[in-house]
C-alpha cells in the first residue's frame, strides 16, 4: 500500500546490496561489496571508515561519478524509488545538482582554477533551470552569502586561487545546495580545513541543510565528527557494512571489533597522554589495522596517568628566545612586503619530554620547526640545543647538529623518494654522515626496522609497495637512524587514518622512553596533542598565545583563543559511558 | 599589463643584436669568395672587382662590414642584393607569401590537430583514438618532402582537383595544398600533445564538480576540459611557427610558392650577407612578437599566470 505513505515515511535514499569494482589487468577489483544504507528525508546519516573502507566510493556511485573503471557491478540505487544505477548518463545530469547536491572532499582541487568563482556557481545555477538571465547573478549573489561568503557580490568576479581554503569550501557548499537539493552528499567537506574553521563550516552547513530539510549524507574518517554531525552512523570496512544504527548507541556500546577498535583510538574520545611503558603497549603489530593491532588509547592513557608523577631530570634540550622570522613577501603591485610568520616566540623543551606547538594553518609553527632545524635563517633571536646557540654553526659543527636532531614530515608520500628502496632509504643518512661500514649499516637498518615494528624483508621493497602507516614508520626509523636526541615532528600523524595514527602516537611514545629522545611535535589537531604532550605552546599569528602543561591546557585554557580550539575538536562535548 | 609589454620588448634587444651578429659572422665565415663565384668560370676584369668589393664593402674587416650594415638598418636601409635589387624589395615580395602560407597552415594544424586530439582524448582507447595515434605517428616520421611528392602526385596529377605548382601571385585556393603539406607535421604533433593533456584534465577533481553540479556533457568539455588543456599546446603553436617560416623553405621548393624559402635559400647560396641577415633579422623580430603574443594568450587561458605579473 505504497500510496498511502507520505512523503516523509517513505526512504529518500534506499542503497540495496550495492555492489562497485573496478576494471584492472586483473579483473575486477571489487571495492564495494553488497551494502545497504536507508536514509530518511531530512536526515543526516555519516559513513565512516578509513581510507580504502569504500566509503567515498559510495558517495561517488550514488550519482554514477566513479572514477577511472569503476562502475556498479549490481544492486540498487533508490533515490526517492527512482533506481540511479539503471539510468542513462544524460538521465542521470538531470539529477546532478538539482536532485543531489555534492560538496567535494579538496576546496583546493575542486573549483576549476581558470574561470571566476561567480562564472561556476552561476553555470550550476543556470544549468538547473533554477534562474535565467539577470536573476541568475542575483540567485548566485544569495547562494555564497548564505554559504557565509561576506561580500559576495565583488568577490564573485575573482578566481579561486584568491580565496583561502576555508571560502572555497564555503563556495562549493553553496553550489552544492544552490538549487535546494533533497539529498546533500558531503564527502569529508572539512578534513582539509582547520578545526575552527571546520566548525565554523558544518555548523552552517547543519543550518542550511535544517533551513532546506535537506537530507545530508555525509562521509567521513573521523568517528567524533561523525557522531557529533549525524544521527545515523554507518561504519564501513572493506567495502562492507559492519555496523550502523544511531551514532550515539554506536559510540556508547560498540558491538564489531572494528567499531570497538576505532572507538579506543579515536583521539579525540581519549583522556590523558599515553605512557608507553604499560603492558597493553608491548605488542605493536605492522599489520596496520588488521587482526590484533588492538590499541587503546584510553587505557594507555591511564597507566600514563600514574606514571606521571615520576621525577623528571630538569634538563633543557632546547632553549628558544625572541625567536623571530621576518618573510618578505610581494605585495599587490609588486613592491616588497614584511610579513612577521613567527613573532618574540620563546620556550624550552626539558630532555626526555614531548613539547606541543598547535596552531592554525598560518599560525608560524611549521616556521619554528625549520628554524630548530636549521632550515631557514632566523631574523632575530636565539636558539640553543643542548645549551649551544646554533645561529653560528657551519660545516663539521651544522653536520653534528643535524645528527643531534632529525625531522618527520607530514606526508608520507611525499617524503620518501619512490626511486630508492626502504632500506637505502633509512641507511642514507648514515651514509651522508659517513657512519659505519656496509655491513654495519645494513645490521643498523634492520635493528631500526625492528624498533618501528616492521619486519626486515622490507628493506628491499620501494615506498609505493607500502601502506601509509608503514611509510610513516620508515619515516621514523630514518629519522632516529643516526641515534639523534631530538626529533622534530612536523604533522607526523596528520595524514593517518584514526587506527594507524593510534599505533604510531604509541610507537613514538615508546620510542621516547626506551630512548629517552625528545619529541617537539607540532600539529593542528589539539586531539593528538592530549595523547602525546608534556607541555604545549599555542601559536596564533606567530605568537605564543598560551603555554602550560597539557592538562592545564585542556582542563583549564586561559585564552579565549585556547577554548575556541579545543570546542573546536569533533566530538569533545560527547561523553561515553565506556 | 603595458609595463610588461614593454619589458619584454626591452628583453627583446640584446635578443636581436645577438642573433643578428652571429648571423652575420657565419655568412662572412663561409668559405669562397662571393663575388668571384658571381662571375662563374670566367676571369673577372680586377678594377670591377674592386669596385664590386668596395660598393659592397667586401674589402674592410668583419666588425665594420657589420657595423655598416647595422647603421643602414637602423635607418631602414636593408642594403642591396648582388642583383642590383634593393633588398627592401626582395622582403616585400616575398614575405606576404610565406606568412599567408604560415598562417594559412597554423589554421589548419590548430583547428585540425585540437579537434582530432580533443575527441581522441575523450574516447581514449577506442577505435578513433588508436587510428589517429597511428596516423599521427606516420606523419611525424616521415620527411616533409615525401609528403610533399606524394601529396602533389595524388591531388595534382592523379586525382587533378589541385595544380601540382603555385603561380607567381600565389592566389589563396592554390596555397591550400602546400599549407596542408606544411602543416602536417605540427598537426600530428598537436592531436598527441591535445589528447595527453585532454586525458590529464579529465580526471581532475573540478571536472567531477562540474559534472556534479548538474551540467550536461557538451558544457563540460568545452569549458571544463578543453580550456584547461589548451596551455600546452598554446606554447607550442608558438614555437611552431617560427618553424614554419623556416621549414616552409622545402615546401616552397616543391611547389614552387615565390616566397622567402626561396629567396633565402639563393642567398645562401651566394653568400650574399645583408641578404640573408636581413631576412633572418625580420624573422627574428616576427618570432619575438609571436612568443610575446603567446605569453599574454597564457594570460587570457589562465588567470594564476595573468595575476603573477
Amino acid at each position: 500500500m505504497s500510496q498511502t505513505l507520505t512523503d516523509l515515511d517513505r526512504p529518500l535514499l534506499e542503497i540495496k546490496n550495492l555492489q562497485v569494482g573496478f576494471q584492472t589487468q586483473r579483473g575486477l577489483v571489487p571495492a564495494v561489496n553488497g551494502i545497504d544504507i536507508t536514509l530518511m528525508p531530512g536526515q543526516t546519516l555519516a559513513i565512516v571508515g578509513e581510507s580504502g573502507s569504500g566509503k567515498s566510493t559510495t558517495a561517488h556511485a550514488i550519482i554514477n561519478l566513479l572514477p577511472g573503471s569503476g562502475r556498479i557491478t549490481g544492486g540498487e540505487v533508490l533515490f526517492d524509488g527512482q533506481d540511479l544505477a539503471k539510468l542513462t548518463e544524460h538521465q542521470m545530469q538531470d539529477v546532478r545538482g538539482r536532485n543531489i547536491g555534492f560538496v567535494p572532499q579538496d576546496p583546493m582541487s575542486n573549483l576549476n582554477p581558470v574561470w571566476s568563482i561567480g562564472f561556476q556557481v552561476e553555470e550550476a545555477i543556470r544549468a538547473n533551470g533554477i534562474a535565467s538571465g539577470k536573476d541568475v547573478k542575483k540567485h548566485a549573489i544569495q547562494v555564497l552569502k548564505e554559504a557565509g561568503l561576506a561580500d559576495a557580490d565583488t568577490r564573485m568576479r575573482q578566481f579561486p586561487h584568491q580565496f583561502s581554503g576555508g571560502m572555497r569550501q564555503r563556495v562549493l557548499i553553496g553550489m552544492g545546495l544552490s538549487s535546494r537539493p533533497r539529498l546533500l552528499i558531503a564527502d569529508e567537506p572539512t578534513s582539509a580545513l582547520d578545526v575552527t574553521v571546520q566548525r565554523v563550516i558544518l555548523d552552517h552547513l547543519e543550518t542550511l541543510t535544517r533551513d532546506i530539510g535537506t537530507a545530508v549524507l555525509f562521509i567521513t574518517h573521523d568517528l567524533g565528527l561523525a557522531a557529533e554531525r549525524a544521527e545515523q552512523l554507518v561504519v564501513m570496512y572493506k567495502g562492507k557494512v559492519v555496523e550502523s544504527g544511531p551514532s550515539r548507541e554506536i559510540l556508547e556500546n560498540p558491538q564489531h571489533p572494528y567499531t570497538q577498535r576505532l572507538v579506543a583510538a579515536a583521539p579525540s574520545l581519549a583522556s590523558r597522554r599515553i605512557q608507553a611503558s604499560g603492558a597493553a603497549l608491548g605488542h605493536l603489530q605492522h599489520q596496520e589495522t588488521d587482526a590484533g593491532a588492538h590499541v587503546d588509547l584510553i587505557e594507555a592513557a591511564e597507566n600514563r596517568a600514574e606514571k606521571q608523577a615520576a621525577p623528571h631530570r630538569h634538563e633543557s634540550a632546547i632553549v628558544v628566545d625572541s625567536l623571530t622570522k621576518v618573510f618578505k613577501i610581494r605585495g599587490e603591485k609588486g613592491e616588497g612586503k614584511h610579513f612577521k610568520a613567527v613573532d618574540d616566540v620563546s620556550f624550552s623543551v626539558e630532555r626526555g619530554t614531548t613539547m606541543a606547538l598547535v596552531g592554525e594553518s598560518g599560525s608560524g609553527k611549521s616556521t619554528v620547526a625549520k628554524l630548530l632545524l636549521r632550515l631557514e635563517e632566523a631574523t632575530s633571536g636565539r636558539i640553543d640545543i643542548d645549551g649551544a646557540n646554533i645561529a653560528p654553526l657551519a660545516g663539521r659543527d651544522l653536520l653534528g647538529l643535524r645528527r643531534k636532531m632529525q625531522p618527520v614530515f607530514q606526508d608520507p608520500y611525499g617524503s620518501l623518494d619512490p626511486l630508492r628502496n626502504i632500506g637505502n632509504t633509512i641507511a642514507e643518512p648514515l651514509l651522508v654522515h659517513k657512519v659505519g661500514d656496509r655491513a654495519s649499516r645494513r645490521a643498523r637498518v634492520d635493528e631500526l626496522l625492528e624498533q618501528v615494528a616492521l619486519p626486515s624483508a622490507l628493506a628491499t621493497r620501494y615506498p609505493n609497495e607500502l601502506s601509509g602507516g608503514q611509510r610513516q614508520r620508515v619515516a621514523i626509523a630514518r629519522a632516529l637512524a643516526l641515534k639523534p636526541e631530538i626529533v622534530i615532528l612536523d604533522e607526523a600523524v596528520s595524514a593517518l587514518d584514526v587506527l594507524v595514527q593510534a599505533q604510531i602516537l604509541t610507537l613514538l611514545a615508546e620510542l621516547q622512553s626506551e630512548l629517552g629522545l625528545t619529541y617537539v611535535f607540532i600539529t593542528h589537531d589539539l586531539a593528538v596533542v592530549r595523547v602525546i604532550a608534556d607541555q604545549v605552546c599555542v601559536m596564533q599569528k606567530g605568537r605564543i598565545v598560551e603555554a602550560a602543561s597539557v592538562d592545564e591546557v585542556f582542563d583549564n585554557p586561559r585564552e579565549q583563543y585556547t577554548r575556541d580550539l579545543l570546542d573546536a575538536i569533533p566530538g569533545a562535548n560527547l561523553r561515553l559511558g565506556a | 599589463m603595458t609595463g610588461y609589454i614593454f619589458r619584454r620588448i626591452l628583453q627583446a634587444i640584446p635578443v636581436f643584436l645577438g642573433t643578428t651578429f652571429l648571423i652575420y659572422f657565419m655568412v662572412f665565415a663561409m668559405p669562397g669568395d662571393p663575388l668571384l663565384a658571381l662571375f662563374g668560370d670566367r676571369t673577372p676584369n680586377p678594377a670591377v672587382l674592386a669596385q664590386l668589393r668596395a660598393q659592397y664593402h667586401l674589402d674592410q674587416p668583419f666588425i665594420v662590414q657589420y657595423l655598416i650594415y647595422m647603421g643602414g638598418l637602423l635607418r631602414g636601409d636593408f642594403g642591396i642584393s648582388f642583383s642590383g635589387e634593393p633588398v627592401t624589395e626582395i622582403l616585400a615580395r616575398t614575405f606576404p607569401v610565406t606568412i599567408r602560407l604560415a598562417i594559412m597552415a597554423l589554421i589548419f594544424e590548430t583547428i585540425l590537430g585540437i579537434a582530432v586530439g580533443l575527441i581522441s582524448g575523450l574516447r581514449k582507447g577506442k577505435l578513433f583514438d588508436a587510428s589517429s595515434l597511428v596516423v599521427s605517428l606516420i606523419l611525424i616520421s616521415l620527411p616533409i618532402f615525401v609528403i610533399a611528392f606524394v601529396a602533389q602526385y595524388v591531388f595534382g596529377v592523379w586525382l587533378g582537383v589541385a595544380r601540382t605548382t603555385v603561380s607567381s601571385t600565389a592566389p589563396i585556393p592554390e596555397l591550400i595544398m602546400p599549407a596542408l603539406v606544411l602543416a602536417s607535421v605540427a598537426f600530428a604533433q598537436i592531436v598527441r600533445l591535445t589528447r595527453a593533456s585532454v586525458i590529464e584534465t579529465t580526471t581532475l577533481d573540478f571536472v567531477r564538480t562540474a559534472y556534479s553540479k548538474g551540467l550536461r556533457t557538451r558544457r563540460v568539455v568545452p569549458v571544463h576540459i578543453l580550456r584547461n588543456s589548451l596551455i600546452p599546446v598554446v606554447t607550442y603553436l608558438g614555437t611552431d611557427f617560427g618553424v614554419l617560416l623556416v621549414g616552409a623553405t622545402i615546401t616552397e621548393g616543391i611547389f614552387n610558392v615565390p616566397g622567402v624559402g626561396n629567396a633565402l635559400y639563393q642567398a645562401i647560396i651566394r653568400g650574399e650577407g645583408p641578404t640573408v641577415v636581413s631576412f633572418v633579422t625580420v624573422m627574428v623580430l616576427i618570432y619575438l612578437v609571436v612568443n610575446l603574443l603567446v605569453d599574454l594568450l597564457y594570460g587570457l587561458l589562465d588567470p594564476r599566470i595573468r595575476y603573477v605579473k
